[in-house]
């Protein structure tokens, strides 16, 4: 297996969030700078130490600019690469090249969004051809991947019902969890349907929130706070932008980036300890395990049944409660690499893997349009 | 003033499209060259970067690969089908099957195209009709 150059190239060494549930009167931006106030806390470091910036909203044009602007970091690199909630693991990647590179020291990737109180729950810029059919989006196209491979496998609603409870029983061990009551696989199945065959409790939340991370030279962590968490490989994959474009409904370009991100790192899918994978729907998950090879296509609402990915489970995935119950302000990607970095500290309380050393955080955009796995470690593991 | 330039010509490839649905007629570009149909319309065929993309008439007959009903408030209109068909010609189309129930629709259904003006979407109540599809054998 040949490992790339970049990995363990970078670190994350600060992670933070903000205002996550309801956060009245703030906007996107605040959302963004309260989170980054934290991560660069957490890493122990100040502002003016950040000389990169990534990132980007649901609404801005131009959010490199907008963040240095309201942080008062004139960065020496900036980028603002926009495939939906799968950009910031996209960042990540980039931040890395950026650093090797000598172009920066210390990126911050950040994100807020107000989306529960602006009350706009779909995504603004639509293709033509959905906005002629008068389509939100993204919810029709994912209930109709869902209903394909409910077709093509016979996958069942109630195993994609098993993925949303697994989720529940996770975020009930999270501190910061916005969904917390209790919730069986009959309490998912009894849920209204919203495009058929996706019950309100198969879809994520919608929330007000921002995430930050800040990424540095290994040289660098050694002096800051926390036990390093390296990037060890990443890589993305798009293949379409709206729905009639996608050329499999079964299968997403997590089939190409997964196996790409995990010769970077080195690895195969039995060294992974536990995953974040962007749950925006049910299916989602049940789609991404099989595209990474963790079980084989077809065979992901088998897999995720039984409780093999809930607490106590063989595969733990989500730990933090996911999209699902955790929080998703509209876009989810960085709150995977938080949650992964919490795990490879071993700071996760009451949700810990033992002995966690490589974690996946997965990113998804639009509509199984753009996909990026990250494969991060901890020391051990360089 | 006079010109040689057709009224088609001053469009761009989608603005062709929506006028040869205002004339009721359903074309679709293929290139020339290899054969390949493409939709939605574009300057040039995707892959194989043909710029020899011409609209050709299509018999809007189709296969249902994915459908879901959208359920909405009877305020907001009630529920409807949302699908997508692939065309015998081999592209893919975003649509609503109509003339039939939303629970009816289902996937390998054959269905056939409508050209139809609606009261949903970008060109609600407008002059611009678009393709909506029906089941095979329904009565017209």
């Amino acid at each position: 297996m040949t490992a790339s150059s970049l990995r363990g190239k970078s670190t994350i060494v600060g992670i933070g969030t903000y205002g996550l549930g309801r956060a009245p009167g703030l906007s996107s931006m605040d959302l963004m700078a309260g989170a980054t106030a934290r991560a660069v806390a957490d890493a122990g470091l100040q502002l003016k130490d950040i000389d990169g910036i990534c990132g980007g909203t649901l609404y801005h044009m131009f959010p490199t600019l907008s963040m240095g602007e309201y942080l008062g970091i004139r960065p020496k690199w900036a980028c603002s690469d926009m495939t939906g909630g799968s950009s910031f693991l996209s960042h990540l990647l980039q931040a890395t090249m950026a650093i090797e590179a000598g172009l920066c020291t210390t990126v911050l990737i950040a994100y807020g969004s107000n989306l529960k109180q602006a009350g706009t729950f779909g995504i603004h810029e639509l293709p033509t051809f959905e906005k002629v059919y008068g389509l939100m989006s993204p919810l029709p196209g994912y209930a109709m991947c869902a209903a394909r491979h409910m077709y093509e496998y016979g996958t069942t609603r109630a195993q994609m019902a098993e993925v949303a409870v697994a989720a529940r029983q996770w975020a009930q061990l999270h501190p910061d969890a916005t969904m917390k009551a209790p919730l069986t696989i009959d309490d998912v199945l009894a849920s209204p349907l919203v495009a058929d065959p996706l019950s309100r409790l198969d879809c994520c939340l919608m929330s007000d929130g921002g995430a930050a991370v800040i990424v540095t030279s290994p040289d660098r962590a050694k002096a800051l706070k926390h036990k390093p968490v390296y990037f060890l490989g990443g890589a993305g994959a798009s293949w379409s932008r709206e729905v009639s474009q996608i050329p499999d409904f079964c299968t997403t370009p997590t089939a190409e980036c997964a196996p790409r991100a995990f010769e970077m790192a080195g690895i195969t899918t039995t060294d992974v300890d536990v995953l974040q994978l962007y749950d925006a729907f049910t299916i989602n998950v049940i789609m991404f395990l099989e595209d990474m090879r963790f079980c084989k296509k077809g065979e992901g609402g088998a897999f995720v049944s039984g409780g093999r990915i809930a607490p106590g489970g063989a595969l733990p995935v989500n730990t933090n409660g996911g999209g699902l119950s955790f929080a998703h302000p509209g876009m989810y990607g960085l709150f995977t690499l938080i949650e992964a970095t919490e795990q490879l500290r071993g700071n996760a309380g009451a949700r810990q893997i033992a002995d966690a050393e490589i974690a996946i955080a997965h990113g998804n955009g639009c509509t199984f349009s753009h996909e990026f796995t990250a494969v991060l470690g901890g020391a051990n593991t360089l | 003033m006079t010109t040689a330039t057709s009224p088609a010509a001053e469009l761009g490839p989608e603005g062709q499209f929506w006028a040869h649905l205002r004339a009721g007629r359903l074309m679709i570009q293929r290139s020339r060259s290899t054969g390949e149909y493409v939709f939605y319309p574009r300057l040039i065929a995707p892959h194989s970067g043909a710029d020899d993309l011409e609209f050709v008439e299509v018999g809007g007959f189709g296969t249902v690969y994915s459908t879901t009903i959208m359920r909405r408030p009877a305020k907001h209109g009630g529920d409807h089908n949302a699908c997508v068909v692939d065309l015998d010609e081999g592209v893919r189309m975003l649509s609503r099957v109509i003339e039939c129930a939303p629970e009816e629709v289902h996937i390998g259904m054959r269905v056939q195209a409508v050209i139809a003006l609606v009261d949903f979407g970008a060109y609600a109540n407008s002059e611009q009709p678009i393709v909506l599809f029906r089941p095979v054998g329904a009565a017209p």
